[in-house]
């Protein structure tokens, strides 16, 4: 059980004449918060599809929990928000949410309460039986993070979830993400073009570059232990600390050395 | 209000036009009553036209609700099954262009001319080709986010059919009644010409004619396109009412 959540080992990934991955080495600990960086198009997606198993790596082995890629889907292991919200318009905001315990046959009473208990948190309380239509981008890319979250799985992988919220909401969001991967122990694969929330967020930040996709850099990020200068749970007092601006620094170096 | 007000002053104006030319004219009632001579038959023959056009809608009905179920069932084998695809799809492809001219003398032999099967078969097929095109269309059109956390939740095929791929193909299948709704209608009235019990628009149509009693057979006529029209509304209605909470 306290094994990595994900180990990925020589990752190929190319698509015709596109390397979207090229030799990744990554592995992420039970519990751990990881972020992935790097300019448009180098292949973050694709790394977090291949580890969602719904890509498959054209060379290397992933292994989600100890197991194949494949069999961690089917065992349920992970928890995903994709880059579009992908609500069902047919389906009410709470319904949605109830839609990965619905698929496993959970019980009608026991999806409605956790359905409640995660708008409640994503603070859309209110638009429980509205339709994904009725909602702004960015509440539905929250009904989207609290589908993922509704399983209560042991790993996240999160692709730019964040990217449609203003600014307040984001760290908002941020904070409830770093409360709930503490208090389910859940590692998180997440992916993100904001340095400061990679900074935030990550006990690593992973640098990558483009074409062919690789890790070029990977910076410590706030938690305890990778910088112990840096707060660990007030996430206001970090954002203040000059720790913080160190870590920034350090990856806006590792992006720019990746792009010459 | 405004949209419905041009077509109304149109057709009104057609009447009046068409009036007048008949009785200019002199023209022979064979070849076409005036409207207020129609316009009697019609009131005269009212108690007639209500149960005629209750059996012609009832065939039409019945094949609607028949042949819907058919176009979805068969639509949903062909998306789960290979081999149903590729034996389904050409055969319901043919039946839109079989003729309901050809198909109803051949159902009429085949079930005697007592009964309505015939007709609401005649009806079937004609309805199944337009709901299994729109219902297979709608089930093709799953949107990439959707099948990957289908995927992503290790759903089951049939799973994915019910959580995913049928709701989103309401719409369309809608959409394929709606189209199916009028020419119902139409095929089961055309139905009629071709033998069976003479209780319908269609047998009257025709019977009247052959009687020389033309205002009459424009009555039918008139009643039939009514009930073409109300159809078609109905179809309309319920498209609105089943698209409308989606945007
Ligand atoms: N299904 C696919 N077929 C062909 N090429 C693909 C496919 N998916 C991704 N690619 C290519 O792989 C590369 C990496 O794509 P990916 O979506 O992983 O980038 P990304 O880092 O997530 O970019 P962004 O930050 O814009 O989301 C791109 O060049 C893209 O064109
Ligand atoms: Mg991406």
């Amino acid at each position: 059980m306290s094994g990595p959540a994900v180990e990925l080992a020589g990752v190929d990934k190319v698509f015709g004449p596109v390397r979207a991955l090229d030799g990744i080495e990554l592995t992420i600990g039970a519990g751990e918060f990881v972020s992935l960086i790097g300019p448009s198009g180098c292949g973050k997606s694709t790394l977090l599809r291949v580890v969602a198993d719904l890509e498959q790596p054209t060379a290397g082995t992933v292994r989600v929990r100890g197991k194949p890629a494949a069999q961690a889907r089917l065992d349920q292991d992970y928890g995903i928000a994709f880059q579009q919200a992908g609500l069902l318009e047919w389906r009410s905001v709470a319904e949605n949410v109830e839609l990965p315990l619905h698929v496993h046959g959970v019980p009608r009473a026991q999806r409605r309460e956790r359905a409640a208990e995660l708008l409640e948190m994503v603070g859309l309380t209110e638009f429980a039986r509205s339709r994904p239509g009725e909602l702004s981008g960015g509440m539905q890319q929250r009904v989207a993070i609290a589908r993922a979250l509704a399983p209560k799985p042991s790993l996240l992988l999160m692709d730019e979830p964040f990217g449609a919220l203003d600014e307040m909401t984001r760290e908002r969001m941020q904070a409830e993400l770093l409360r709930i991967a503490g208090e389910t122990r859940a590692a998180v694969l997440f992916v993100t073009h904001s340095i400061p929330e990679a900074v935030v967020l990550s006990d690593r930040v992973v640098v990558m570059s483009p074409r062919p996709g690789r890790i070029t850099e990977v910076v410590a990020g706030r938690r305890p232990g990778s910088r112990p200068d840096l707060a660990p749970d007030d996430v206001e007092d970090v954002r203040e600390s000059a720790a913080f601006f160190t870590a920034i620094t350090d990856v806006r170096e590792a992006l720019r050395k990746g792009h010459g | 209000m405004r949209t419905w007000l041009p077509p109304l002053a149109f057709g009104a104006g057609v009447l009046v036009l068409w009036q007048v030319l008949v009785l200019a004219l002199a023209v022979p009632a064979f070849l076409l009553p005036a409207p207020t001579a129609i316009a009697g038959q019609v009131g005269a023959q009212f108690g007639v036209i209500l149960p005629t056009a209750a059996v012609t809608g009832g065939n039409a009905l019945a094949g609607l609700v028949a042949g819907f179920l058919l176009g979805v069932a068969l639509a949903l084998l062909a998306a789960w099954s290979r081999p149903v695809r590729e034996l389904a799809t050409p055969v319901v492809l043919a039946a839109s262009a079989v003729p309901i001219v050809a198909l109803a003398p051949v159902f009429t032999t085949l079930f005697g001319s007592t009964t309505e099967v015939p007709r609401q078969l005649v009806v079937t097929v004609v309805v199944v080709v337009p709901v299994f095109v729109s219902t297979t269309r709608g089930l093709r059109q799953v949107q990439p986010v959707h099948a990957d956390l289908m995927t992503a939740l290790a759903a089951t095929p049939w799973q994915a059919s019910r959580f995913v791929r049928l709701p989103g193909a309401v719409p369309h299948i809608v959409t394929g009644l709606r189209l199916a709704a009028p020419a119902a209608v139409i095929a089961s009235i055309v139905a009629e010409y071709f033998g069976g019990p003479q209780n319908g628009l269609g047998s009257r149509i025709s019977s009247a004619a052959a009687n020389t009693a033309y205002a009459r057979a424009w009555a039918f006529v008139v009643a039939a396109i009514a009930l073409g029209l109300l159809y078609h509304l109905a179809g309309l209605l319920l498209e609105r009412l089943v698209t409308r909470p989606r945007q």
